[in-house]
């Protein structure tokens, strides 16, 4: 169902963005493009909070006044304002919710995008969690932007205009409005903020181990059911919740309290200011459409105290975009601004249509802690190489070393890191993704022609479905062997001039197997080829120039055929 | 499905505790009620002729009122919590008794969304839109029944009025309902396109696509922002003619007060008790109305919940099984969407019988274990097990009978030896210890492996689920290529004690290693879907059994 109108977009096509382009601003810089529709959208906010607290007031005037009975022109500018901000109100509000999630959208579409830019040149951190973590981290920013700051300046603003207003009539009225709102629009607020944030340091926790069952419970379902042990992971997780739910429980208990007492502080405010304005010898008039005003700012309080508990929700989003260089805030605040302006892996531009020459693959003296150890080798261009050795011999990472996507933590390997488009492949964590095989070719090579990827396809021996077939989450629409072979088309595709292959005949039947490795070996023709394997005793040793053995990091032996 | 309603009566079967607050939240909704009633005439009069007394209820009365309401947020977030936490537990539940191949088609990141994320979604409904739809019963009516006594005018505007709170939040609502039931998929296939990209990483660096994915990335998110605003458009179009139908009553109501005032048909205390008590009237509605569209989240995600598990095969047959001597494949077809997998499959398995399946990849040998596991179920045939129906038999039952080592095992977060354990949670260590020793694990089984095993190879994943199937002590053996990611000298060290653990046992192998073979009293080609028994291997020292009885037709 989601072939139609989506497909498009998963993979793109286009050429390679240079990334010197794509992942340039950083901090403040994200908000400056909208920095218009963000004011716009505040000021319409306070107008419409100013218009709902003046249609009380307003009325309230309206009515004293008419109880005088004085002719009836001294209420007809009450009575138009009465009736325009009745109208004003809703229109108001309308037009400033449509701005300010326009705005906030926009700042959220350059968010993901910057996030997924700021991932690409990290080293990977695979943890499942990362698309809900994602998900909900964006939306942080869109809650920062419409749900704390927008209500603060214009709550904010209209509470304070409302007790400038008191000082208007006395200094009595004032000080009773002034000393209502300390309380209700900053004190409670900071602390609802305070209870907040604890609030999360209690639930952060718990809601992280559930998710880790809730993975377990739904990807690990099939190892559960046949061992049985479905029922007990449901009851961690069940009892997870559980405990989630007392602790939700219990903090509900003392954020109501919070809320009880802001409106019962606005109450006592207004029944303040009606005793000071009396106090103070105010017209009757004002002193009613000054105590419906002062009652008025409970509404304005209370959108605060949100504000504030929304703010302590998302401190801990806010902080993980900071880590990764996205900031709301102005680039002289912030701290990580340039953190990932260079990025851990350099990105180049895919060379396009350019013969490349193949180079001479050399390590000298090359480890990596814990995984290599003083590999020195050289691969003469066009050489093709067999990489053997028991799982953890520290094949992969070789392969990996050679392609530039690991550092060597000694040694020198050439070419370098620079000229990263000359080694690459089909490599131990290949992904297929949940795109159609085309797209997920195409990835190699975005202007394959379709007879190359049909050749790619054949070569790799993956030549029963259709290339618009979609592959599925995680690939799960094709088998193991086909997943394995659509990877492995892909690498061919790409045609690098060292082709680096993990595995790639694995979950093959040997027949196939030996078939698929002959065809891609001769594809290769005059490129170098080097290809991870733990089973060559089923192949022929004599395809290829020279075997290593690799063990515990290091290597054993190398032999030449020719 | 159908209209999203208000109150979803799913919820007060599903958890009979909620009837109890739901009863407590009427009770504090006529307090409210009653408490703004109170506190307005209080404040009118007041406000009209200042008396010490009346200031003093009016503050007393707004006290209580935010006291009631403040209970009605903890009653509300108590029935969040509760079923959150009950969902949570059924959902957890309903994903295991469905079976790995529905969670496949029904996708499992979508309910792992679901019963995180999505259920916390209600919260807002609960808290927000619950209270403030009982309050829009209690409190109209108190307010209306207070202005008949004190003016009929305005009473009959009031009523004339509040009506059209509902009707356009209805009107509006169907307009709102398919958009944002397209917005919650779109999000969700977002998120999607965001895993996959994020997973794939490490495949877009090598072949230096990641830059350019930015731009997918980006496209994504701006149809998402494109699709939203067209949503919000129709969204907030509700909330602007509740607001206006609010404020414009206020109007209608105080101005032709203020006009009687002036001729002197109407006393001034009787107009404040108009004023004051006319806005609230349409406040509980007017919120609940604005909160719809947002708590409609937490309703679809309920929704979603409740579908799900109504829509979840449960499996209810309970005959109970022990061993068995003779397991009979008749005709048994399997279909997916788009292939078969097995066609009129014709087999006899006989306890004892150590069967190695051959064949090309996708040709249906892994549908052939699903079967025999009970993750699939025949489109067509039967599978009997000693003549009794597979389908009937209480599959937990069933499968402790089996010993399994799938293509790709899920490792859990937790001890190595937790994942060894995994069917048997009890094991003595030592028992594990043998278990990893005979699948060439290491031998720190304390080792804590992080989320779906992040850290291990795909050869120790094989290894671990090697040595599950060892340390369970089951009849029959279903292996799915297992050497297929091992060394020579751990594949060895594999063969050797597979043979050996598939000794006196019957078991059915996915092998391609020629060595596998030898552990095969018999062989069956699968291919296309279709079965075909092989030539017993002619390096296996034992005979296949009577080949009268032993045969296969396909």
């Amino acid at each position: 169902m989601t072939r139609s109108g989506t497909a498009g977009a998963v993979v793109a096509r286009s050429e390679a963005v240079s990334p010197s382009v794509t992942v340039s601003a950083a901090g403040g810089g994200l908000l400056r493009p909208f920095w218009w529709r963000l004011v716009g959208a505040g000021l319409l906010g306070a107008l419409t909070e100013a218009a709902g607290i003046a249609l009380l007031a307003t009325a309230t005037w309206l009515i004293m006044t008419a109880a005088g009975q004085p002719p009836l022109p001294a209420l007809t500018v009450a009575i138009v304002m009465v009736r325009a901000l009745a109208i004003g109100r809703g229109t108001l509000r309308y037009t400033e919710r449509l701005a300010s999630h326009d705005a906030v959208l926009r700042i959220v579409t350059e968010v993901r995008a910057k996030l997924f830019a700021a991932l690409t040149t990290r080293p990977l951190a695979r943890n499942a969690d990362a698309l809900s973590r994602m998900v909900s981290d964006v939306d942080a920013v869109q809650d920062a932007v419409v749900r704390v700051a927008l209500p603060f300046f214009a709550c904010g603003l209209i509470a304070l205009l409302t007790a400038a207003g008191g000082f208007l009539f006395g200094p009595l009225t004032g000080l009773a409005l002034a000393a209502g709102l300390l309380v209700t629009a900053v004190l409670v607020p900071y602390l609802g903020y305070r209870l907040a944030r604890s609030a999360s340091a209690q639930l952060a926790p718990l809601r992280a181990a559930y998710a880790v069952t809730t993975v377990d419970v739904v990807h690990g379902a099939a190892d559960l059911a046949a061992y049985g042990a479905a029922a007990r992971y449901e009851a961690v997780g069940a009892a997870q919740a559980a405990e989630l739910s007392a602790v939700e429980r219990r903090l509900a208990r003392r954020s109501f309290a919070l809320d009880t007492l802001s409106t019962i502080v606005s109450g006592l405010t207004a029944a303040a200011v009606l005793l000071a304005a009396r106090e103070q010898g105010t017209s009757l008039v004002w002193a009613a459409a000054l105590t419906i005003a002062a009652l008025g700012t409970g509404e304005l309080t209370l959108a605060l105290l949100a504000a504030a508990r929304k703010l302590a929700e998302i401190q801990e989003p806010l902080r993980r975009l900071g880590a990764l260089g996205i900031s709301l805030r102005p680039a002289l605040l912030c701290t990580h601004r340039d953190s990932f302006m260079q990025p851990a892996v350099p990105l180049s531009v895919q060379s396009k249509g350019v013969e490349q020459t193949v180079p001479e693959v050399r390590l000298d003296n090359v480890s990596v802690d814990g995984r290599l150890y003083g590999i020195s080798l050289a691969l003469p261009p066009g050489h093709k190489v067999a990489v053997i050795g028991p799982s953890g011999a520290g094949k992969s990472t070789l392969l990996q070393v050679i392609a530039g996507a690991i550092k060597p933590d000694h040694g020198t390997v050439t070419p370098t890191v620079a000229e990263f488009t000359v080694a690459t492949g089909l490599m131990a964590d290949a992904h297929v993704f949940h795109a159609t095989i085309e797209d997920n070719l195409r990835i190699a090579k975005p202007d394959a022609t379709d007879s190359e990827l049909r050749s790619a396809l054949d070569t790799a021996g993956l030549t029963e479905y259709q290339i618009d077939v979609l592959a599925g989450e995680d690939g799960a629409a094709l088998s193991g062997g086909q997943r394995q072979r659509l990877a492995l088309a892909r690498a061919i595709l790409a045609a690098p001039p060292v082709l680096l292959l993990d595995e790639p005949t694995e979950g093959l039947d040997p027949r196939h197997a030996v078939a698929v490795l002959r065809s891609v070996l001769e594809s290769a023709r005059d490129r170098t080829v080097v290809v991870v394997t733990h089973h060559l005793q089923s192949l022929d040793r004599l395809e290829f120039d020279e075997i290593i053995e690799m063990d515990a990091g290091r290597l054993l032996s190398l032999s030449r055929n020719h | 499905m159908g209209v999203v309603r208000p109150f979803d009566p799913r919820l007060i079967r599903h958890v009979p505790a909620m009837r109890r607050d739901v009863a407590l939240l009427a009770v504090l909704g006529v307090a409210t009620a009653l408490s703004i009633v109170i506190a307005a005439s209080a404040l009118a009069k007041a406000l009209a002729a200042f008396s010490v007394p009346a200031l003093a209820t009016f503050v007393a009365a707004l006290g209580a009122r935010a006291v009631f309401t403040g209970l009605s947020g903890v009653v509300t977030a108590r029935m969040a919590a509760t079923v959150k936490a009950q969902l949570r537990g059924e959902l957890l539940k309903a994903a295991g008794n469905a079976g790995p191949v529905w969670l496949g088609g029904q996708r499992a990141g979508e309910l792992a969304t679901l019963t995180g994320r999505g259920l916390d979604a209600l919260d807002g409904y609960f808290t927000g839109y619950l209270p403030q739809l009982v309050l829009s019963v209690t409190v109209p009516l108190a307010v209306l029944l207070t202005l008949a006594f004190a003016d009929v005018t305005s009473a009959v505007i009031v009523l004339l009025t509040l009506p059209l709170i509902p009707v356009f939040g209805i009107l509006i609502g169907w307009q709102t309902r398919v958009a944002t039931e397209r917005q919650w998929r779109r999000l969700r296939l977002l998120g999607g396109h965001f895993l996959d990209m994020v997973t794939g990483l490490a495949t877009l660096r090598a072949f230096r696509r990641a830059g350019a994915q930015v731009a997918a990335v980006r496209e994504m998110a701006d149809r998402h922002r494109s699709a939203t605003m067209k949503t919000l458009r129709i969204a907030f179009l509700s909330g602007l003619a509740l607001e206006l139908v609010a404020t414009i009553s206020v109007a209608l109501v105080a101005v032709p007060i203020g006009i009687r005032l002036l001729s002197g048909g109407l006393t001034l205390g009787t107009a404040m008790l108009v004023l004051q008590l006319t806005p609230e009237a349409y406040a509980p509605l007017r919120i609940a109305g604005t909160r719809f569209h947002a708590s409609m989240e937490g309703l679809t995600a309920l929704d979603q919940a409740f579908t799900l598990l109504a829509a979840a095969p449960t499996a209810k047959a309970s005959t109970p099984v022990a061993g068995f001597t003779e397991l009979v494949l008749k005709d048994v077809s399997v279909s997916y969407e788009r292939e078969t997998a097995l066609s009129s499959v014709v087999l006899t398995i006989r306890a004892g019988d150590r069967i190695a399946l051959t064949g090309p990849s996708g040709g249906g040998k892994s549908t052939l274990l699903a079967l025999l596991l009970g993750f699939v179920t025949p489109t067509e045939g039967t599978i009997l097990i000693d003549g009794v129906d597979l389908s009937t038999l209480d599959r937990p039952a069933w499968r402790s009978n089996i010993a399994w080592v799938p293509q790709k095992p899920h490792l859990f977060a937790g001890t190595l030896a937790a994942n060894i354990s995994l069917g048997d949670p009890d094991a003595p260590p030592e028992a594990i210890d043998a278990a990893a020793k005979a699948a060439a694990l290491p031998h720190d089984l304390g080792i804590v492996l992080g989320e779906r095993g992040h850290g291990m190879s795909s050869g120790e994943r094989q290894r671990i689920a090697i040595a599950r199937a060892f340390l369970r002590d089951a009849g029959l053996l279903l292996l799915d290529e297992p050497t297929a990611r091992l060394d020579r000298v751990s594949e060895a060290a594999v063969i050797s004690s597979t043979i050996a653990l598939a000794e006196g046992k019957t078991a059915l192998m996915v092998a391609h290693r020629p060595a596998m073979l030898t552990a095969a009293t018999r062989v069956l080609h699968v291919e296309n879907g279709t079965v075909t028994e092989l030539p017993t291997p002619a390096l296996h020292p034992e005979p296949a059994g009577d080949p009268a009885t032993a045969g296969v037709i396909q």
